[in-house]
């Protein structure tokens, strides 16, 4: 049954293959550093060299520690921040050329689900109010189409009796329920795409997997791509059909879900896997491996490739010095490692 | 055997008083801790985890409603001991706490050694070169470089000040550690770093662990056993190896269900509603409003039964 679940997936993934819904090619997003406020003191490489196709109907998760620049990939895919160079191709269309009207066109094309539910919404707003914004800023002039969209898109992320929540302060409802409100606001205007940063991080056990079910749901309802953003790998199988790992503003692996799970290239991955825990007594008993030392600065990263102080299967004269290309190892699974360079090379495969 | 343990816990209640009514944030606790080993507290934000651990230590705000029950460490009560006694004694030098978020609360102004020395001054009344030398033998034993001591916390990785935050609860030696969340809010390898550290003081040191968390899949890092509260209650308790391969309590149950796997595939379940107000809890048990298997019983108040050794908070263990 496992297995079947699994081509049921990869075959889903496979139809959607075909349309790109957005391009991302060698997107750089860095950010000058300033001393004495204005000379100029270096950048701080957030997002390095990163290039990915998101195709319609498709979820994908991009996992990686704090500081390794997803949230900046995350802001750049919102029109938040300008690539330095590069570009976000949504439909062809280069994002950071739109004029304003083509922007605000844009952003109705992207929900966005934040990571802390109680800080997106504004204190002193209701829930009617938070979720008709989004409309008359989207143009709809009915007042009675606007009510008639808040409850529909209520019922849809299951805030019912409707009547009960459309009076409510946020602080007045519960996490799970701050959430909800936080999806039906990012999809109310029918968006193509939702970012989701950590939507669930903030939640308890017992709703993180609600909100899920929730995000999952319509996402397949609606067949919505969905870029969702997390440290914890053990939510990404039940999320997503791809993985992209990344570390230090680079992509290290790109995967699908199963692929990356069952044998996953990259020394930064295995750590990953290795330090993710599963409910088990015998845990206590034992050590975890853990790479020693720390992210490396973004400012000055490390030449070659930027895991290399930390691994241990580090090839001298090579990974410190070059850095890694994109290696196919299975068919859509990409890694940035040399050792796979080495494997590979006889068999012919252009990184 | 009750003189072996480290930690008992009695009927312990703290109730506070609010504007809407009196909240019954620990409702009768009842748990035990035996020398070397370390205890999970699992549960919701809002089941009164954090409580437990404010009123087992005495730190407690000033709208206390009601603070009663007996709280044993190493045979002797401690509940009659004076305030001051209780701070000179007990705090510190017997247990101590890393609270919630405690990286983040160090002084930005003082560097870590001397913060980490200061527990030591205070209550073990050295001066301030040996308890810094005391500081360096802390520091070492959580894996962070004696030359951290000259430096200040923005200085240090989330990581870095997690560890001089448990550092410094180690400083005055205790024999029990309080940890509440203490990695909630760290990546991942970063977390199984800081597991590494507790689990090698547990085996060098001989420490004992209170561990409060809601994070159950990384709890088992730590967990001999493992308590579930639930609304103020502590619904379970038993050893971790046979909770975690399968948990009496129907909330329990539902709780591991929920838990993400990343190394087997199973449909997650998760617990419909919400946990009862604290100010008015529901009459008989907490649990029988979200719970798929009640019954008649459960509208009167589930006394603790035990089952092989462990104890769960639920009629369908009647025997």
């Amino acid at each position: 049954m496992f297995t079947e679940l699994v081509t049921k997936k990869e075959e889903r993934s496979e139809k959607h293959q075909r349309e790109v819904l957005l391009a991302i090619k060698n997107l750089h997003v860095w950010f000058e550093l300033r001393r004495w406020g204005f000379s100029h003191a270096g950048y701080v490489r957030a997002v390095d060299d990163v290039s990915f196709d998101v195709h319609k109907g498709e979820a994908i998760a991009v996992v990686g520690e704090s500081g390794c620049g997803k949230s900046s990939l995350l802001k750049a895919i919102l029109g938040l921040h300008k690539p330095t160079s590069g570009t976000i191709e949504y439909y062809d269309k280069n994002i950071s050329e739109l004029n304003t009207k083509e922007l605000k066109w844009y952003r109705s094309q992207v929900g966005y689900v934040q990571q802390d539910p109680f800080g997106a919404l504004p204190p002193f707003m209701q829930v009617r109010r938070i979720l008709e914004e989004p409309l008359i800023i989207g143009g709809i002039s009915s007042v009675s189409e606007r009510l008639d969209r808040i409850c529909r898109m209520m019922e849809e992320v299951k805030l019912s009796p409707v009547n009960d929540f459309l009076d409510k302060f946020p602080h007045m409802l519960s996490g799970g329920q701050q959430q909800r409100v936080v999806i039906a606001r990012a999809m109310i205007l029918e968006p193509k795409f939702i970012v989701a940063d950590e939507p669930v991080s903030m939640l308890d056990a017992s709703v993180r997997v609600e909100i899920l079910k929730l995000l999952r749901g319509l996402q397949e309802k609606h067949n919505l791509s969905v870029i969702y953003i997390t440290h914890d790998l053990s939510t990404v199988s039940y999320f997503s059909e791809r993985i992209f790992v990344m570390y230090a503003g680079r992509m290290v692996e790109k995967a699908r879900v199963q692929s990356l799970l069952r044998n996953a290239g990259h020394p930064y991955t295995n750590a990953l896997l290795a330090g993710t825990s599963d409910p088990d007594a015998n845990n206590a008993k034992t050590f975890k491996e853990v790479p020693p030392g720390e992210p490396p600065s973004l400012v000055k990263p490390p030449e070659g490739c930027r895991f290399f102080p930390r691994c241990s299967q580090m090839i001298k004269g090579e990974c410190d010095v070059n850095i890694p290309p994109e290696i196919e190892i299975a068919p859509a699974h990409q890694i940035s490692c040399w050792l796979h360079k080495q494997s590979q090379s006889s068999a012919g495969i252009i990184p | 055997m009750t003189e072996e343990k480290l930690l008992r816990v009695e009927n312990l209640i703290l109730h506070f008083r609010t504007g809407s009514g009196v909240v019954q944030a620990v409702d009768g606790v009842n748990f035990d801790l035996g020398m070397n080993r370390a205890v999970v507290v699992l549960g919701e934000s809002g089941c009164g985890k954090s409580s437990l651990a404010k009123a087992v230590l005495r730190l407690l705000p000033r709208n206390v409603a009601s603070y009663t029950g007996r709280v044993f460490l190493d045979g002797k009560d401690v509940m009659p001991l004076t305030d001051d006694e209780f701070r000179q004694n007990i705090r510190w030098v017997a247990m101590s706490l890393v609270p919630q978020a405690a990286m983040n609360a160090l002084n930005p102004v003082l560097t870590v050694g001397e913060q980490v020395s200061e527990p030591a001054m205070v209550h073990l009344g050295v001066n301030k070169k040996e308890a810094l030398e005391m500081a360096r033998k802390m520091f070492h034993h959580v894996g962070v470089s004696a030359d951290f001591l000259e430096r200040y916390p923005f200085e240090l990785s989330g990581g870095m000040r997690q560890r001089v935050a448990i550092a410094m609860s180690l400083v005055t030696s205790p024999d029990l550690i309080i940890l509440d969340e203490p990695t909630s809010a760290l990546d991942v390898l970063t977390q199984a770093n800081i597991f590494n550290v507790l689990k090698r003081l547990k085996r060098e040191l001989g420490l004992s662990f209170i561990l409060i968390t809601h994070d159950i899949a990384t709890s088992s890092e730590l967990a001999d056993d493992v308590a579930v509260m639930y609304a103020g209650q502590m619904v379970e308790m038993g050893d971790a190896e046979r909770f975690f391969s399968g948990p009496l309590h129907p909330y329990s149950k539902k709780l591991m269900a929920s838990v993400p796997r990343l190394r087997e595939t199973k449909e997650l379940e998760f617990i419909t509603g919400q946990p009862p107000s604290l100010v008015r809890p529901p009459s008989g048990c907490r649990f029988a409003a979200r719970c798929t298997m009640r019954f008649e019983k459960c509208i009167q108040e589930p006394p603790v039964f035990e089952k092989e050794e462990r104890r769960v908070m639920c009629w369908l263990y009647q025997s």
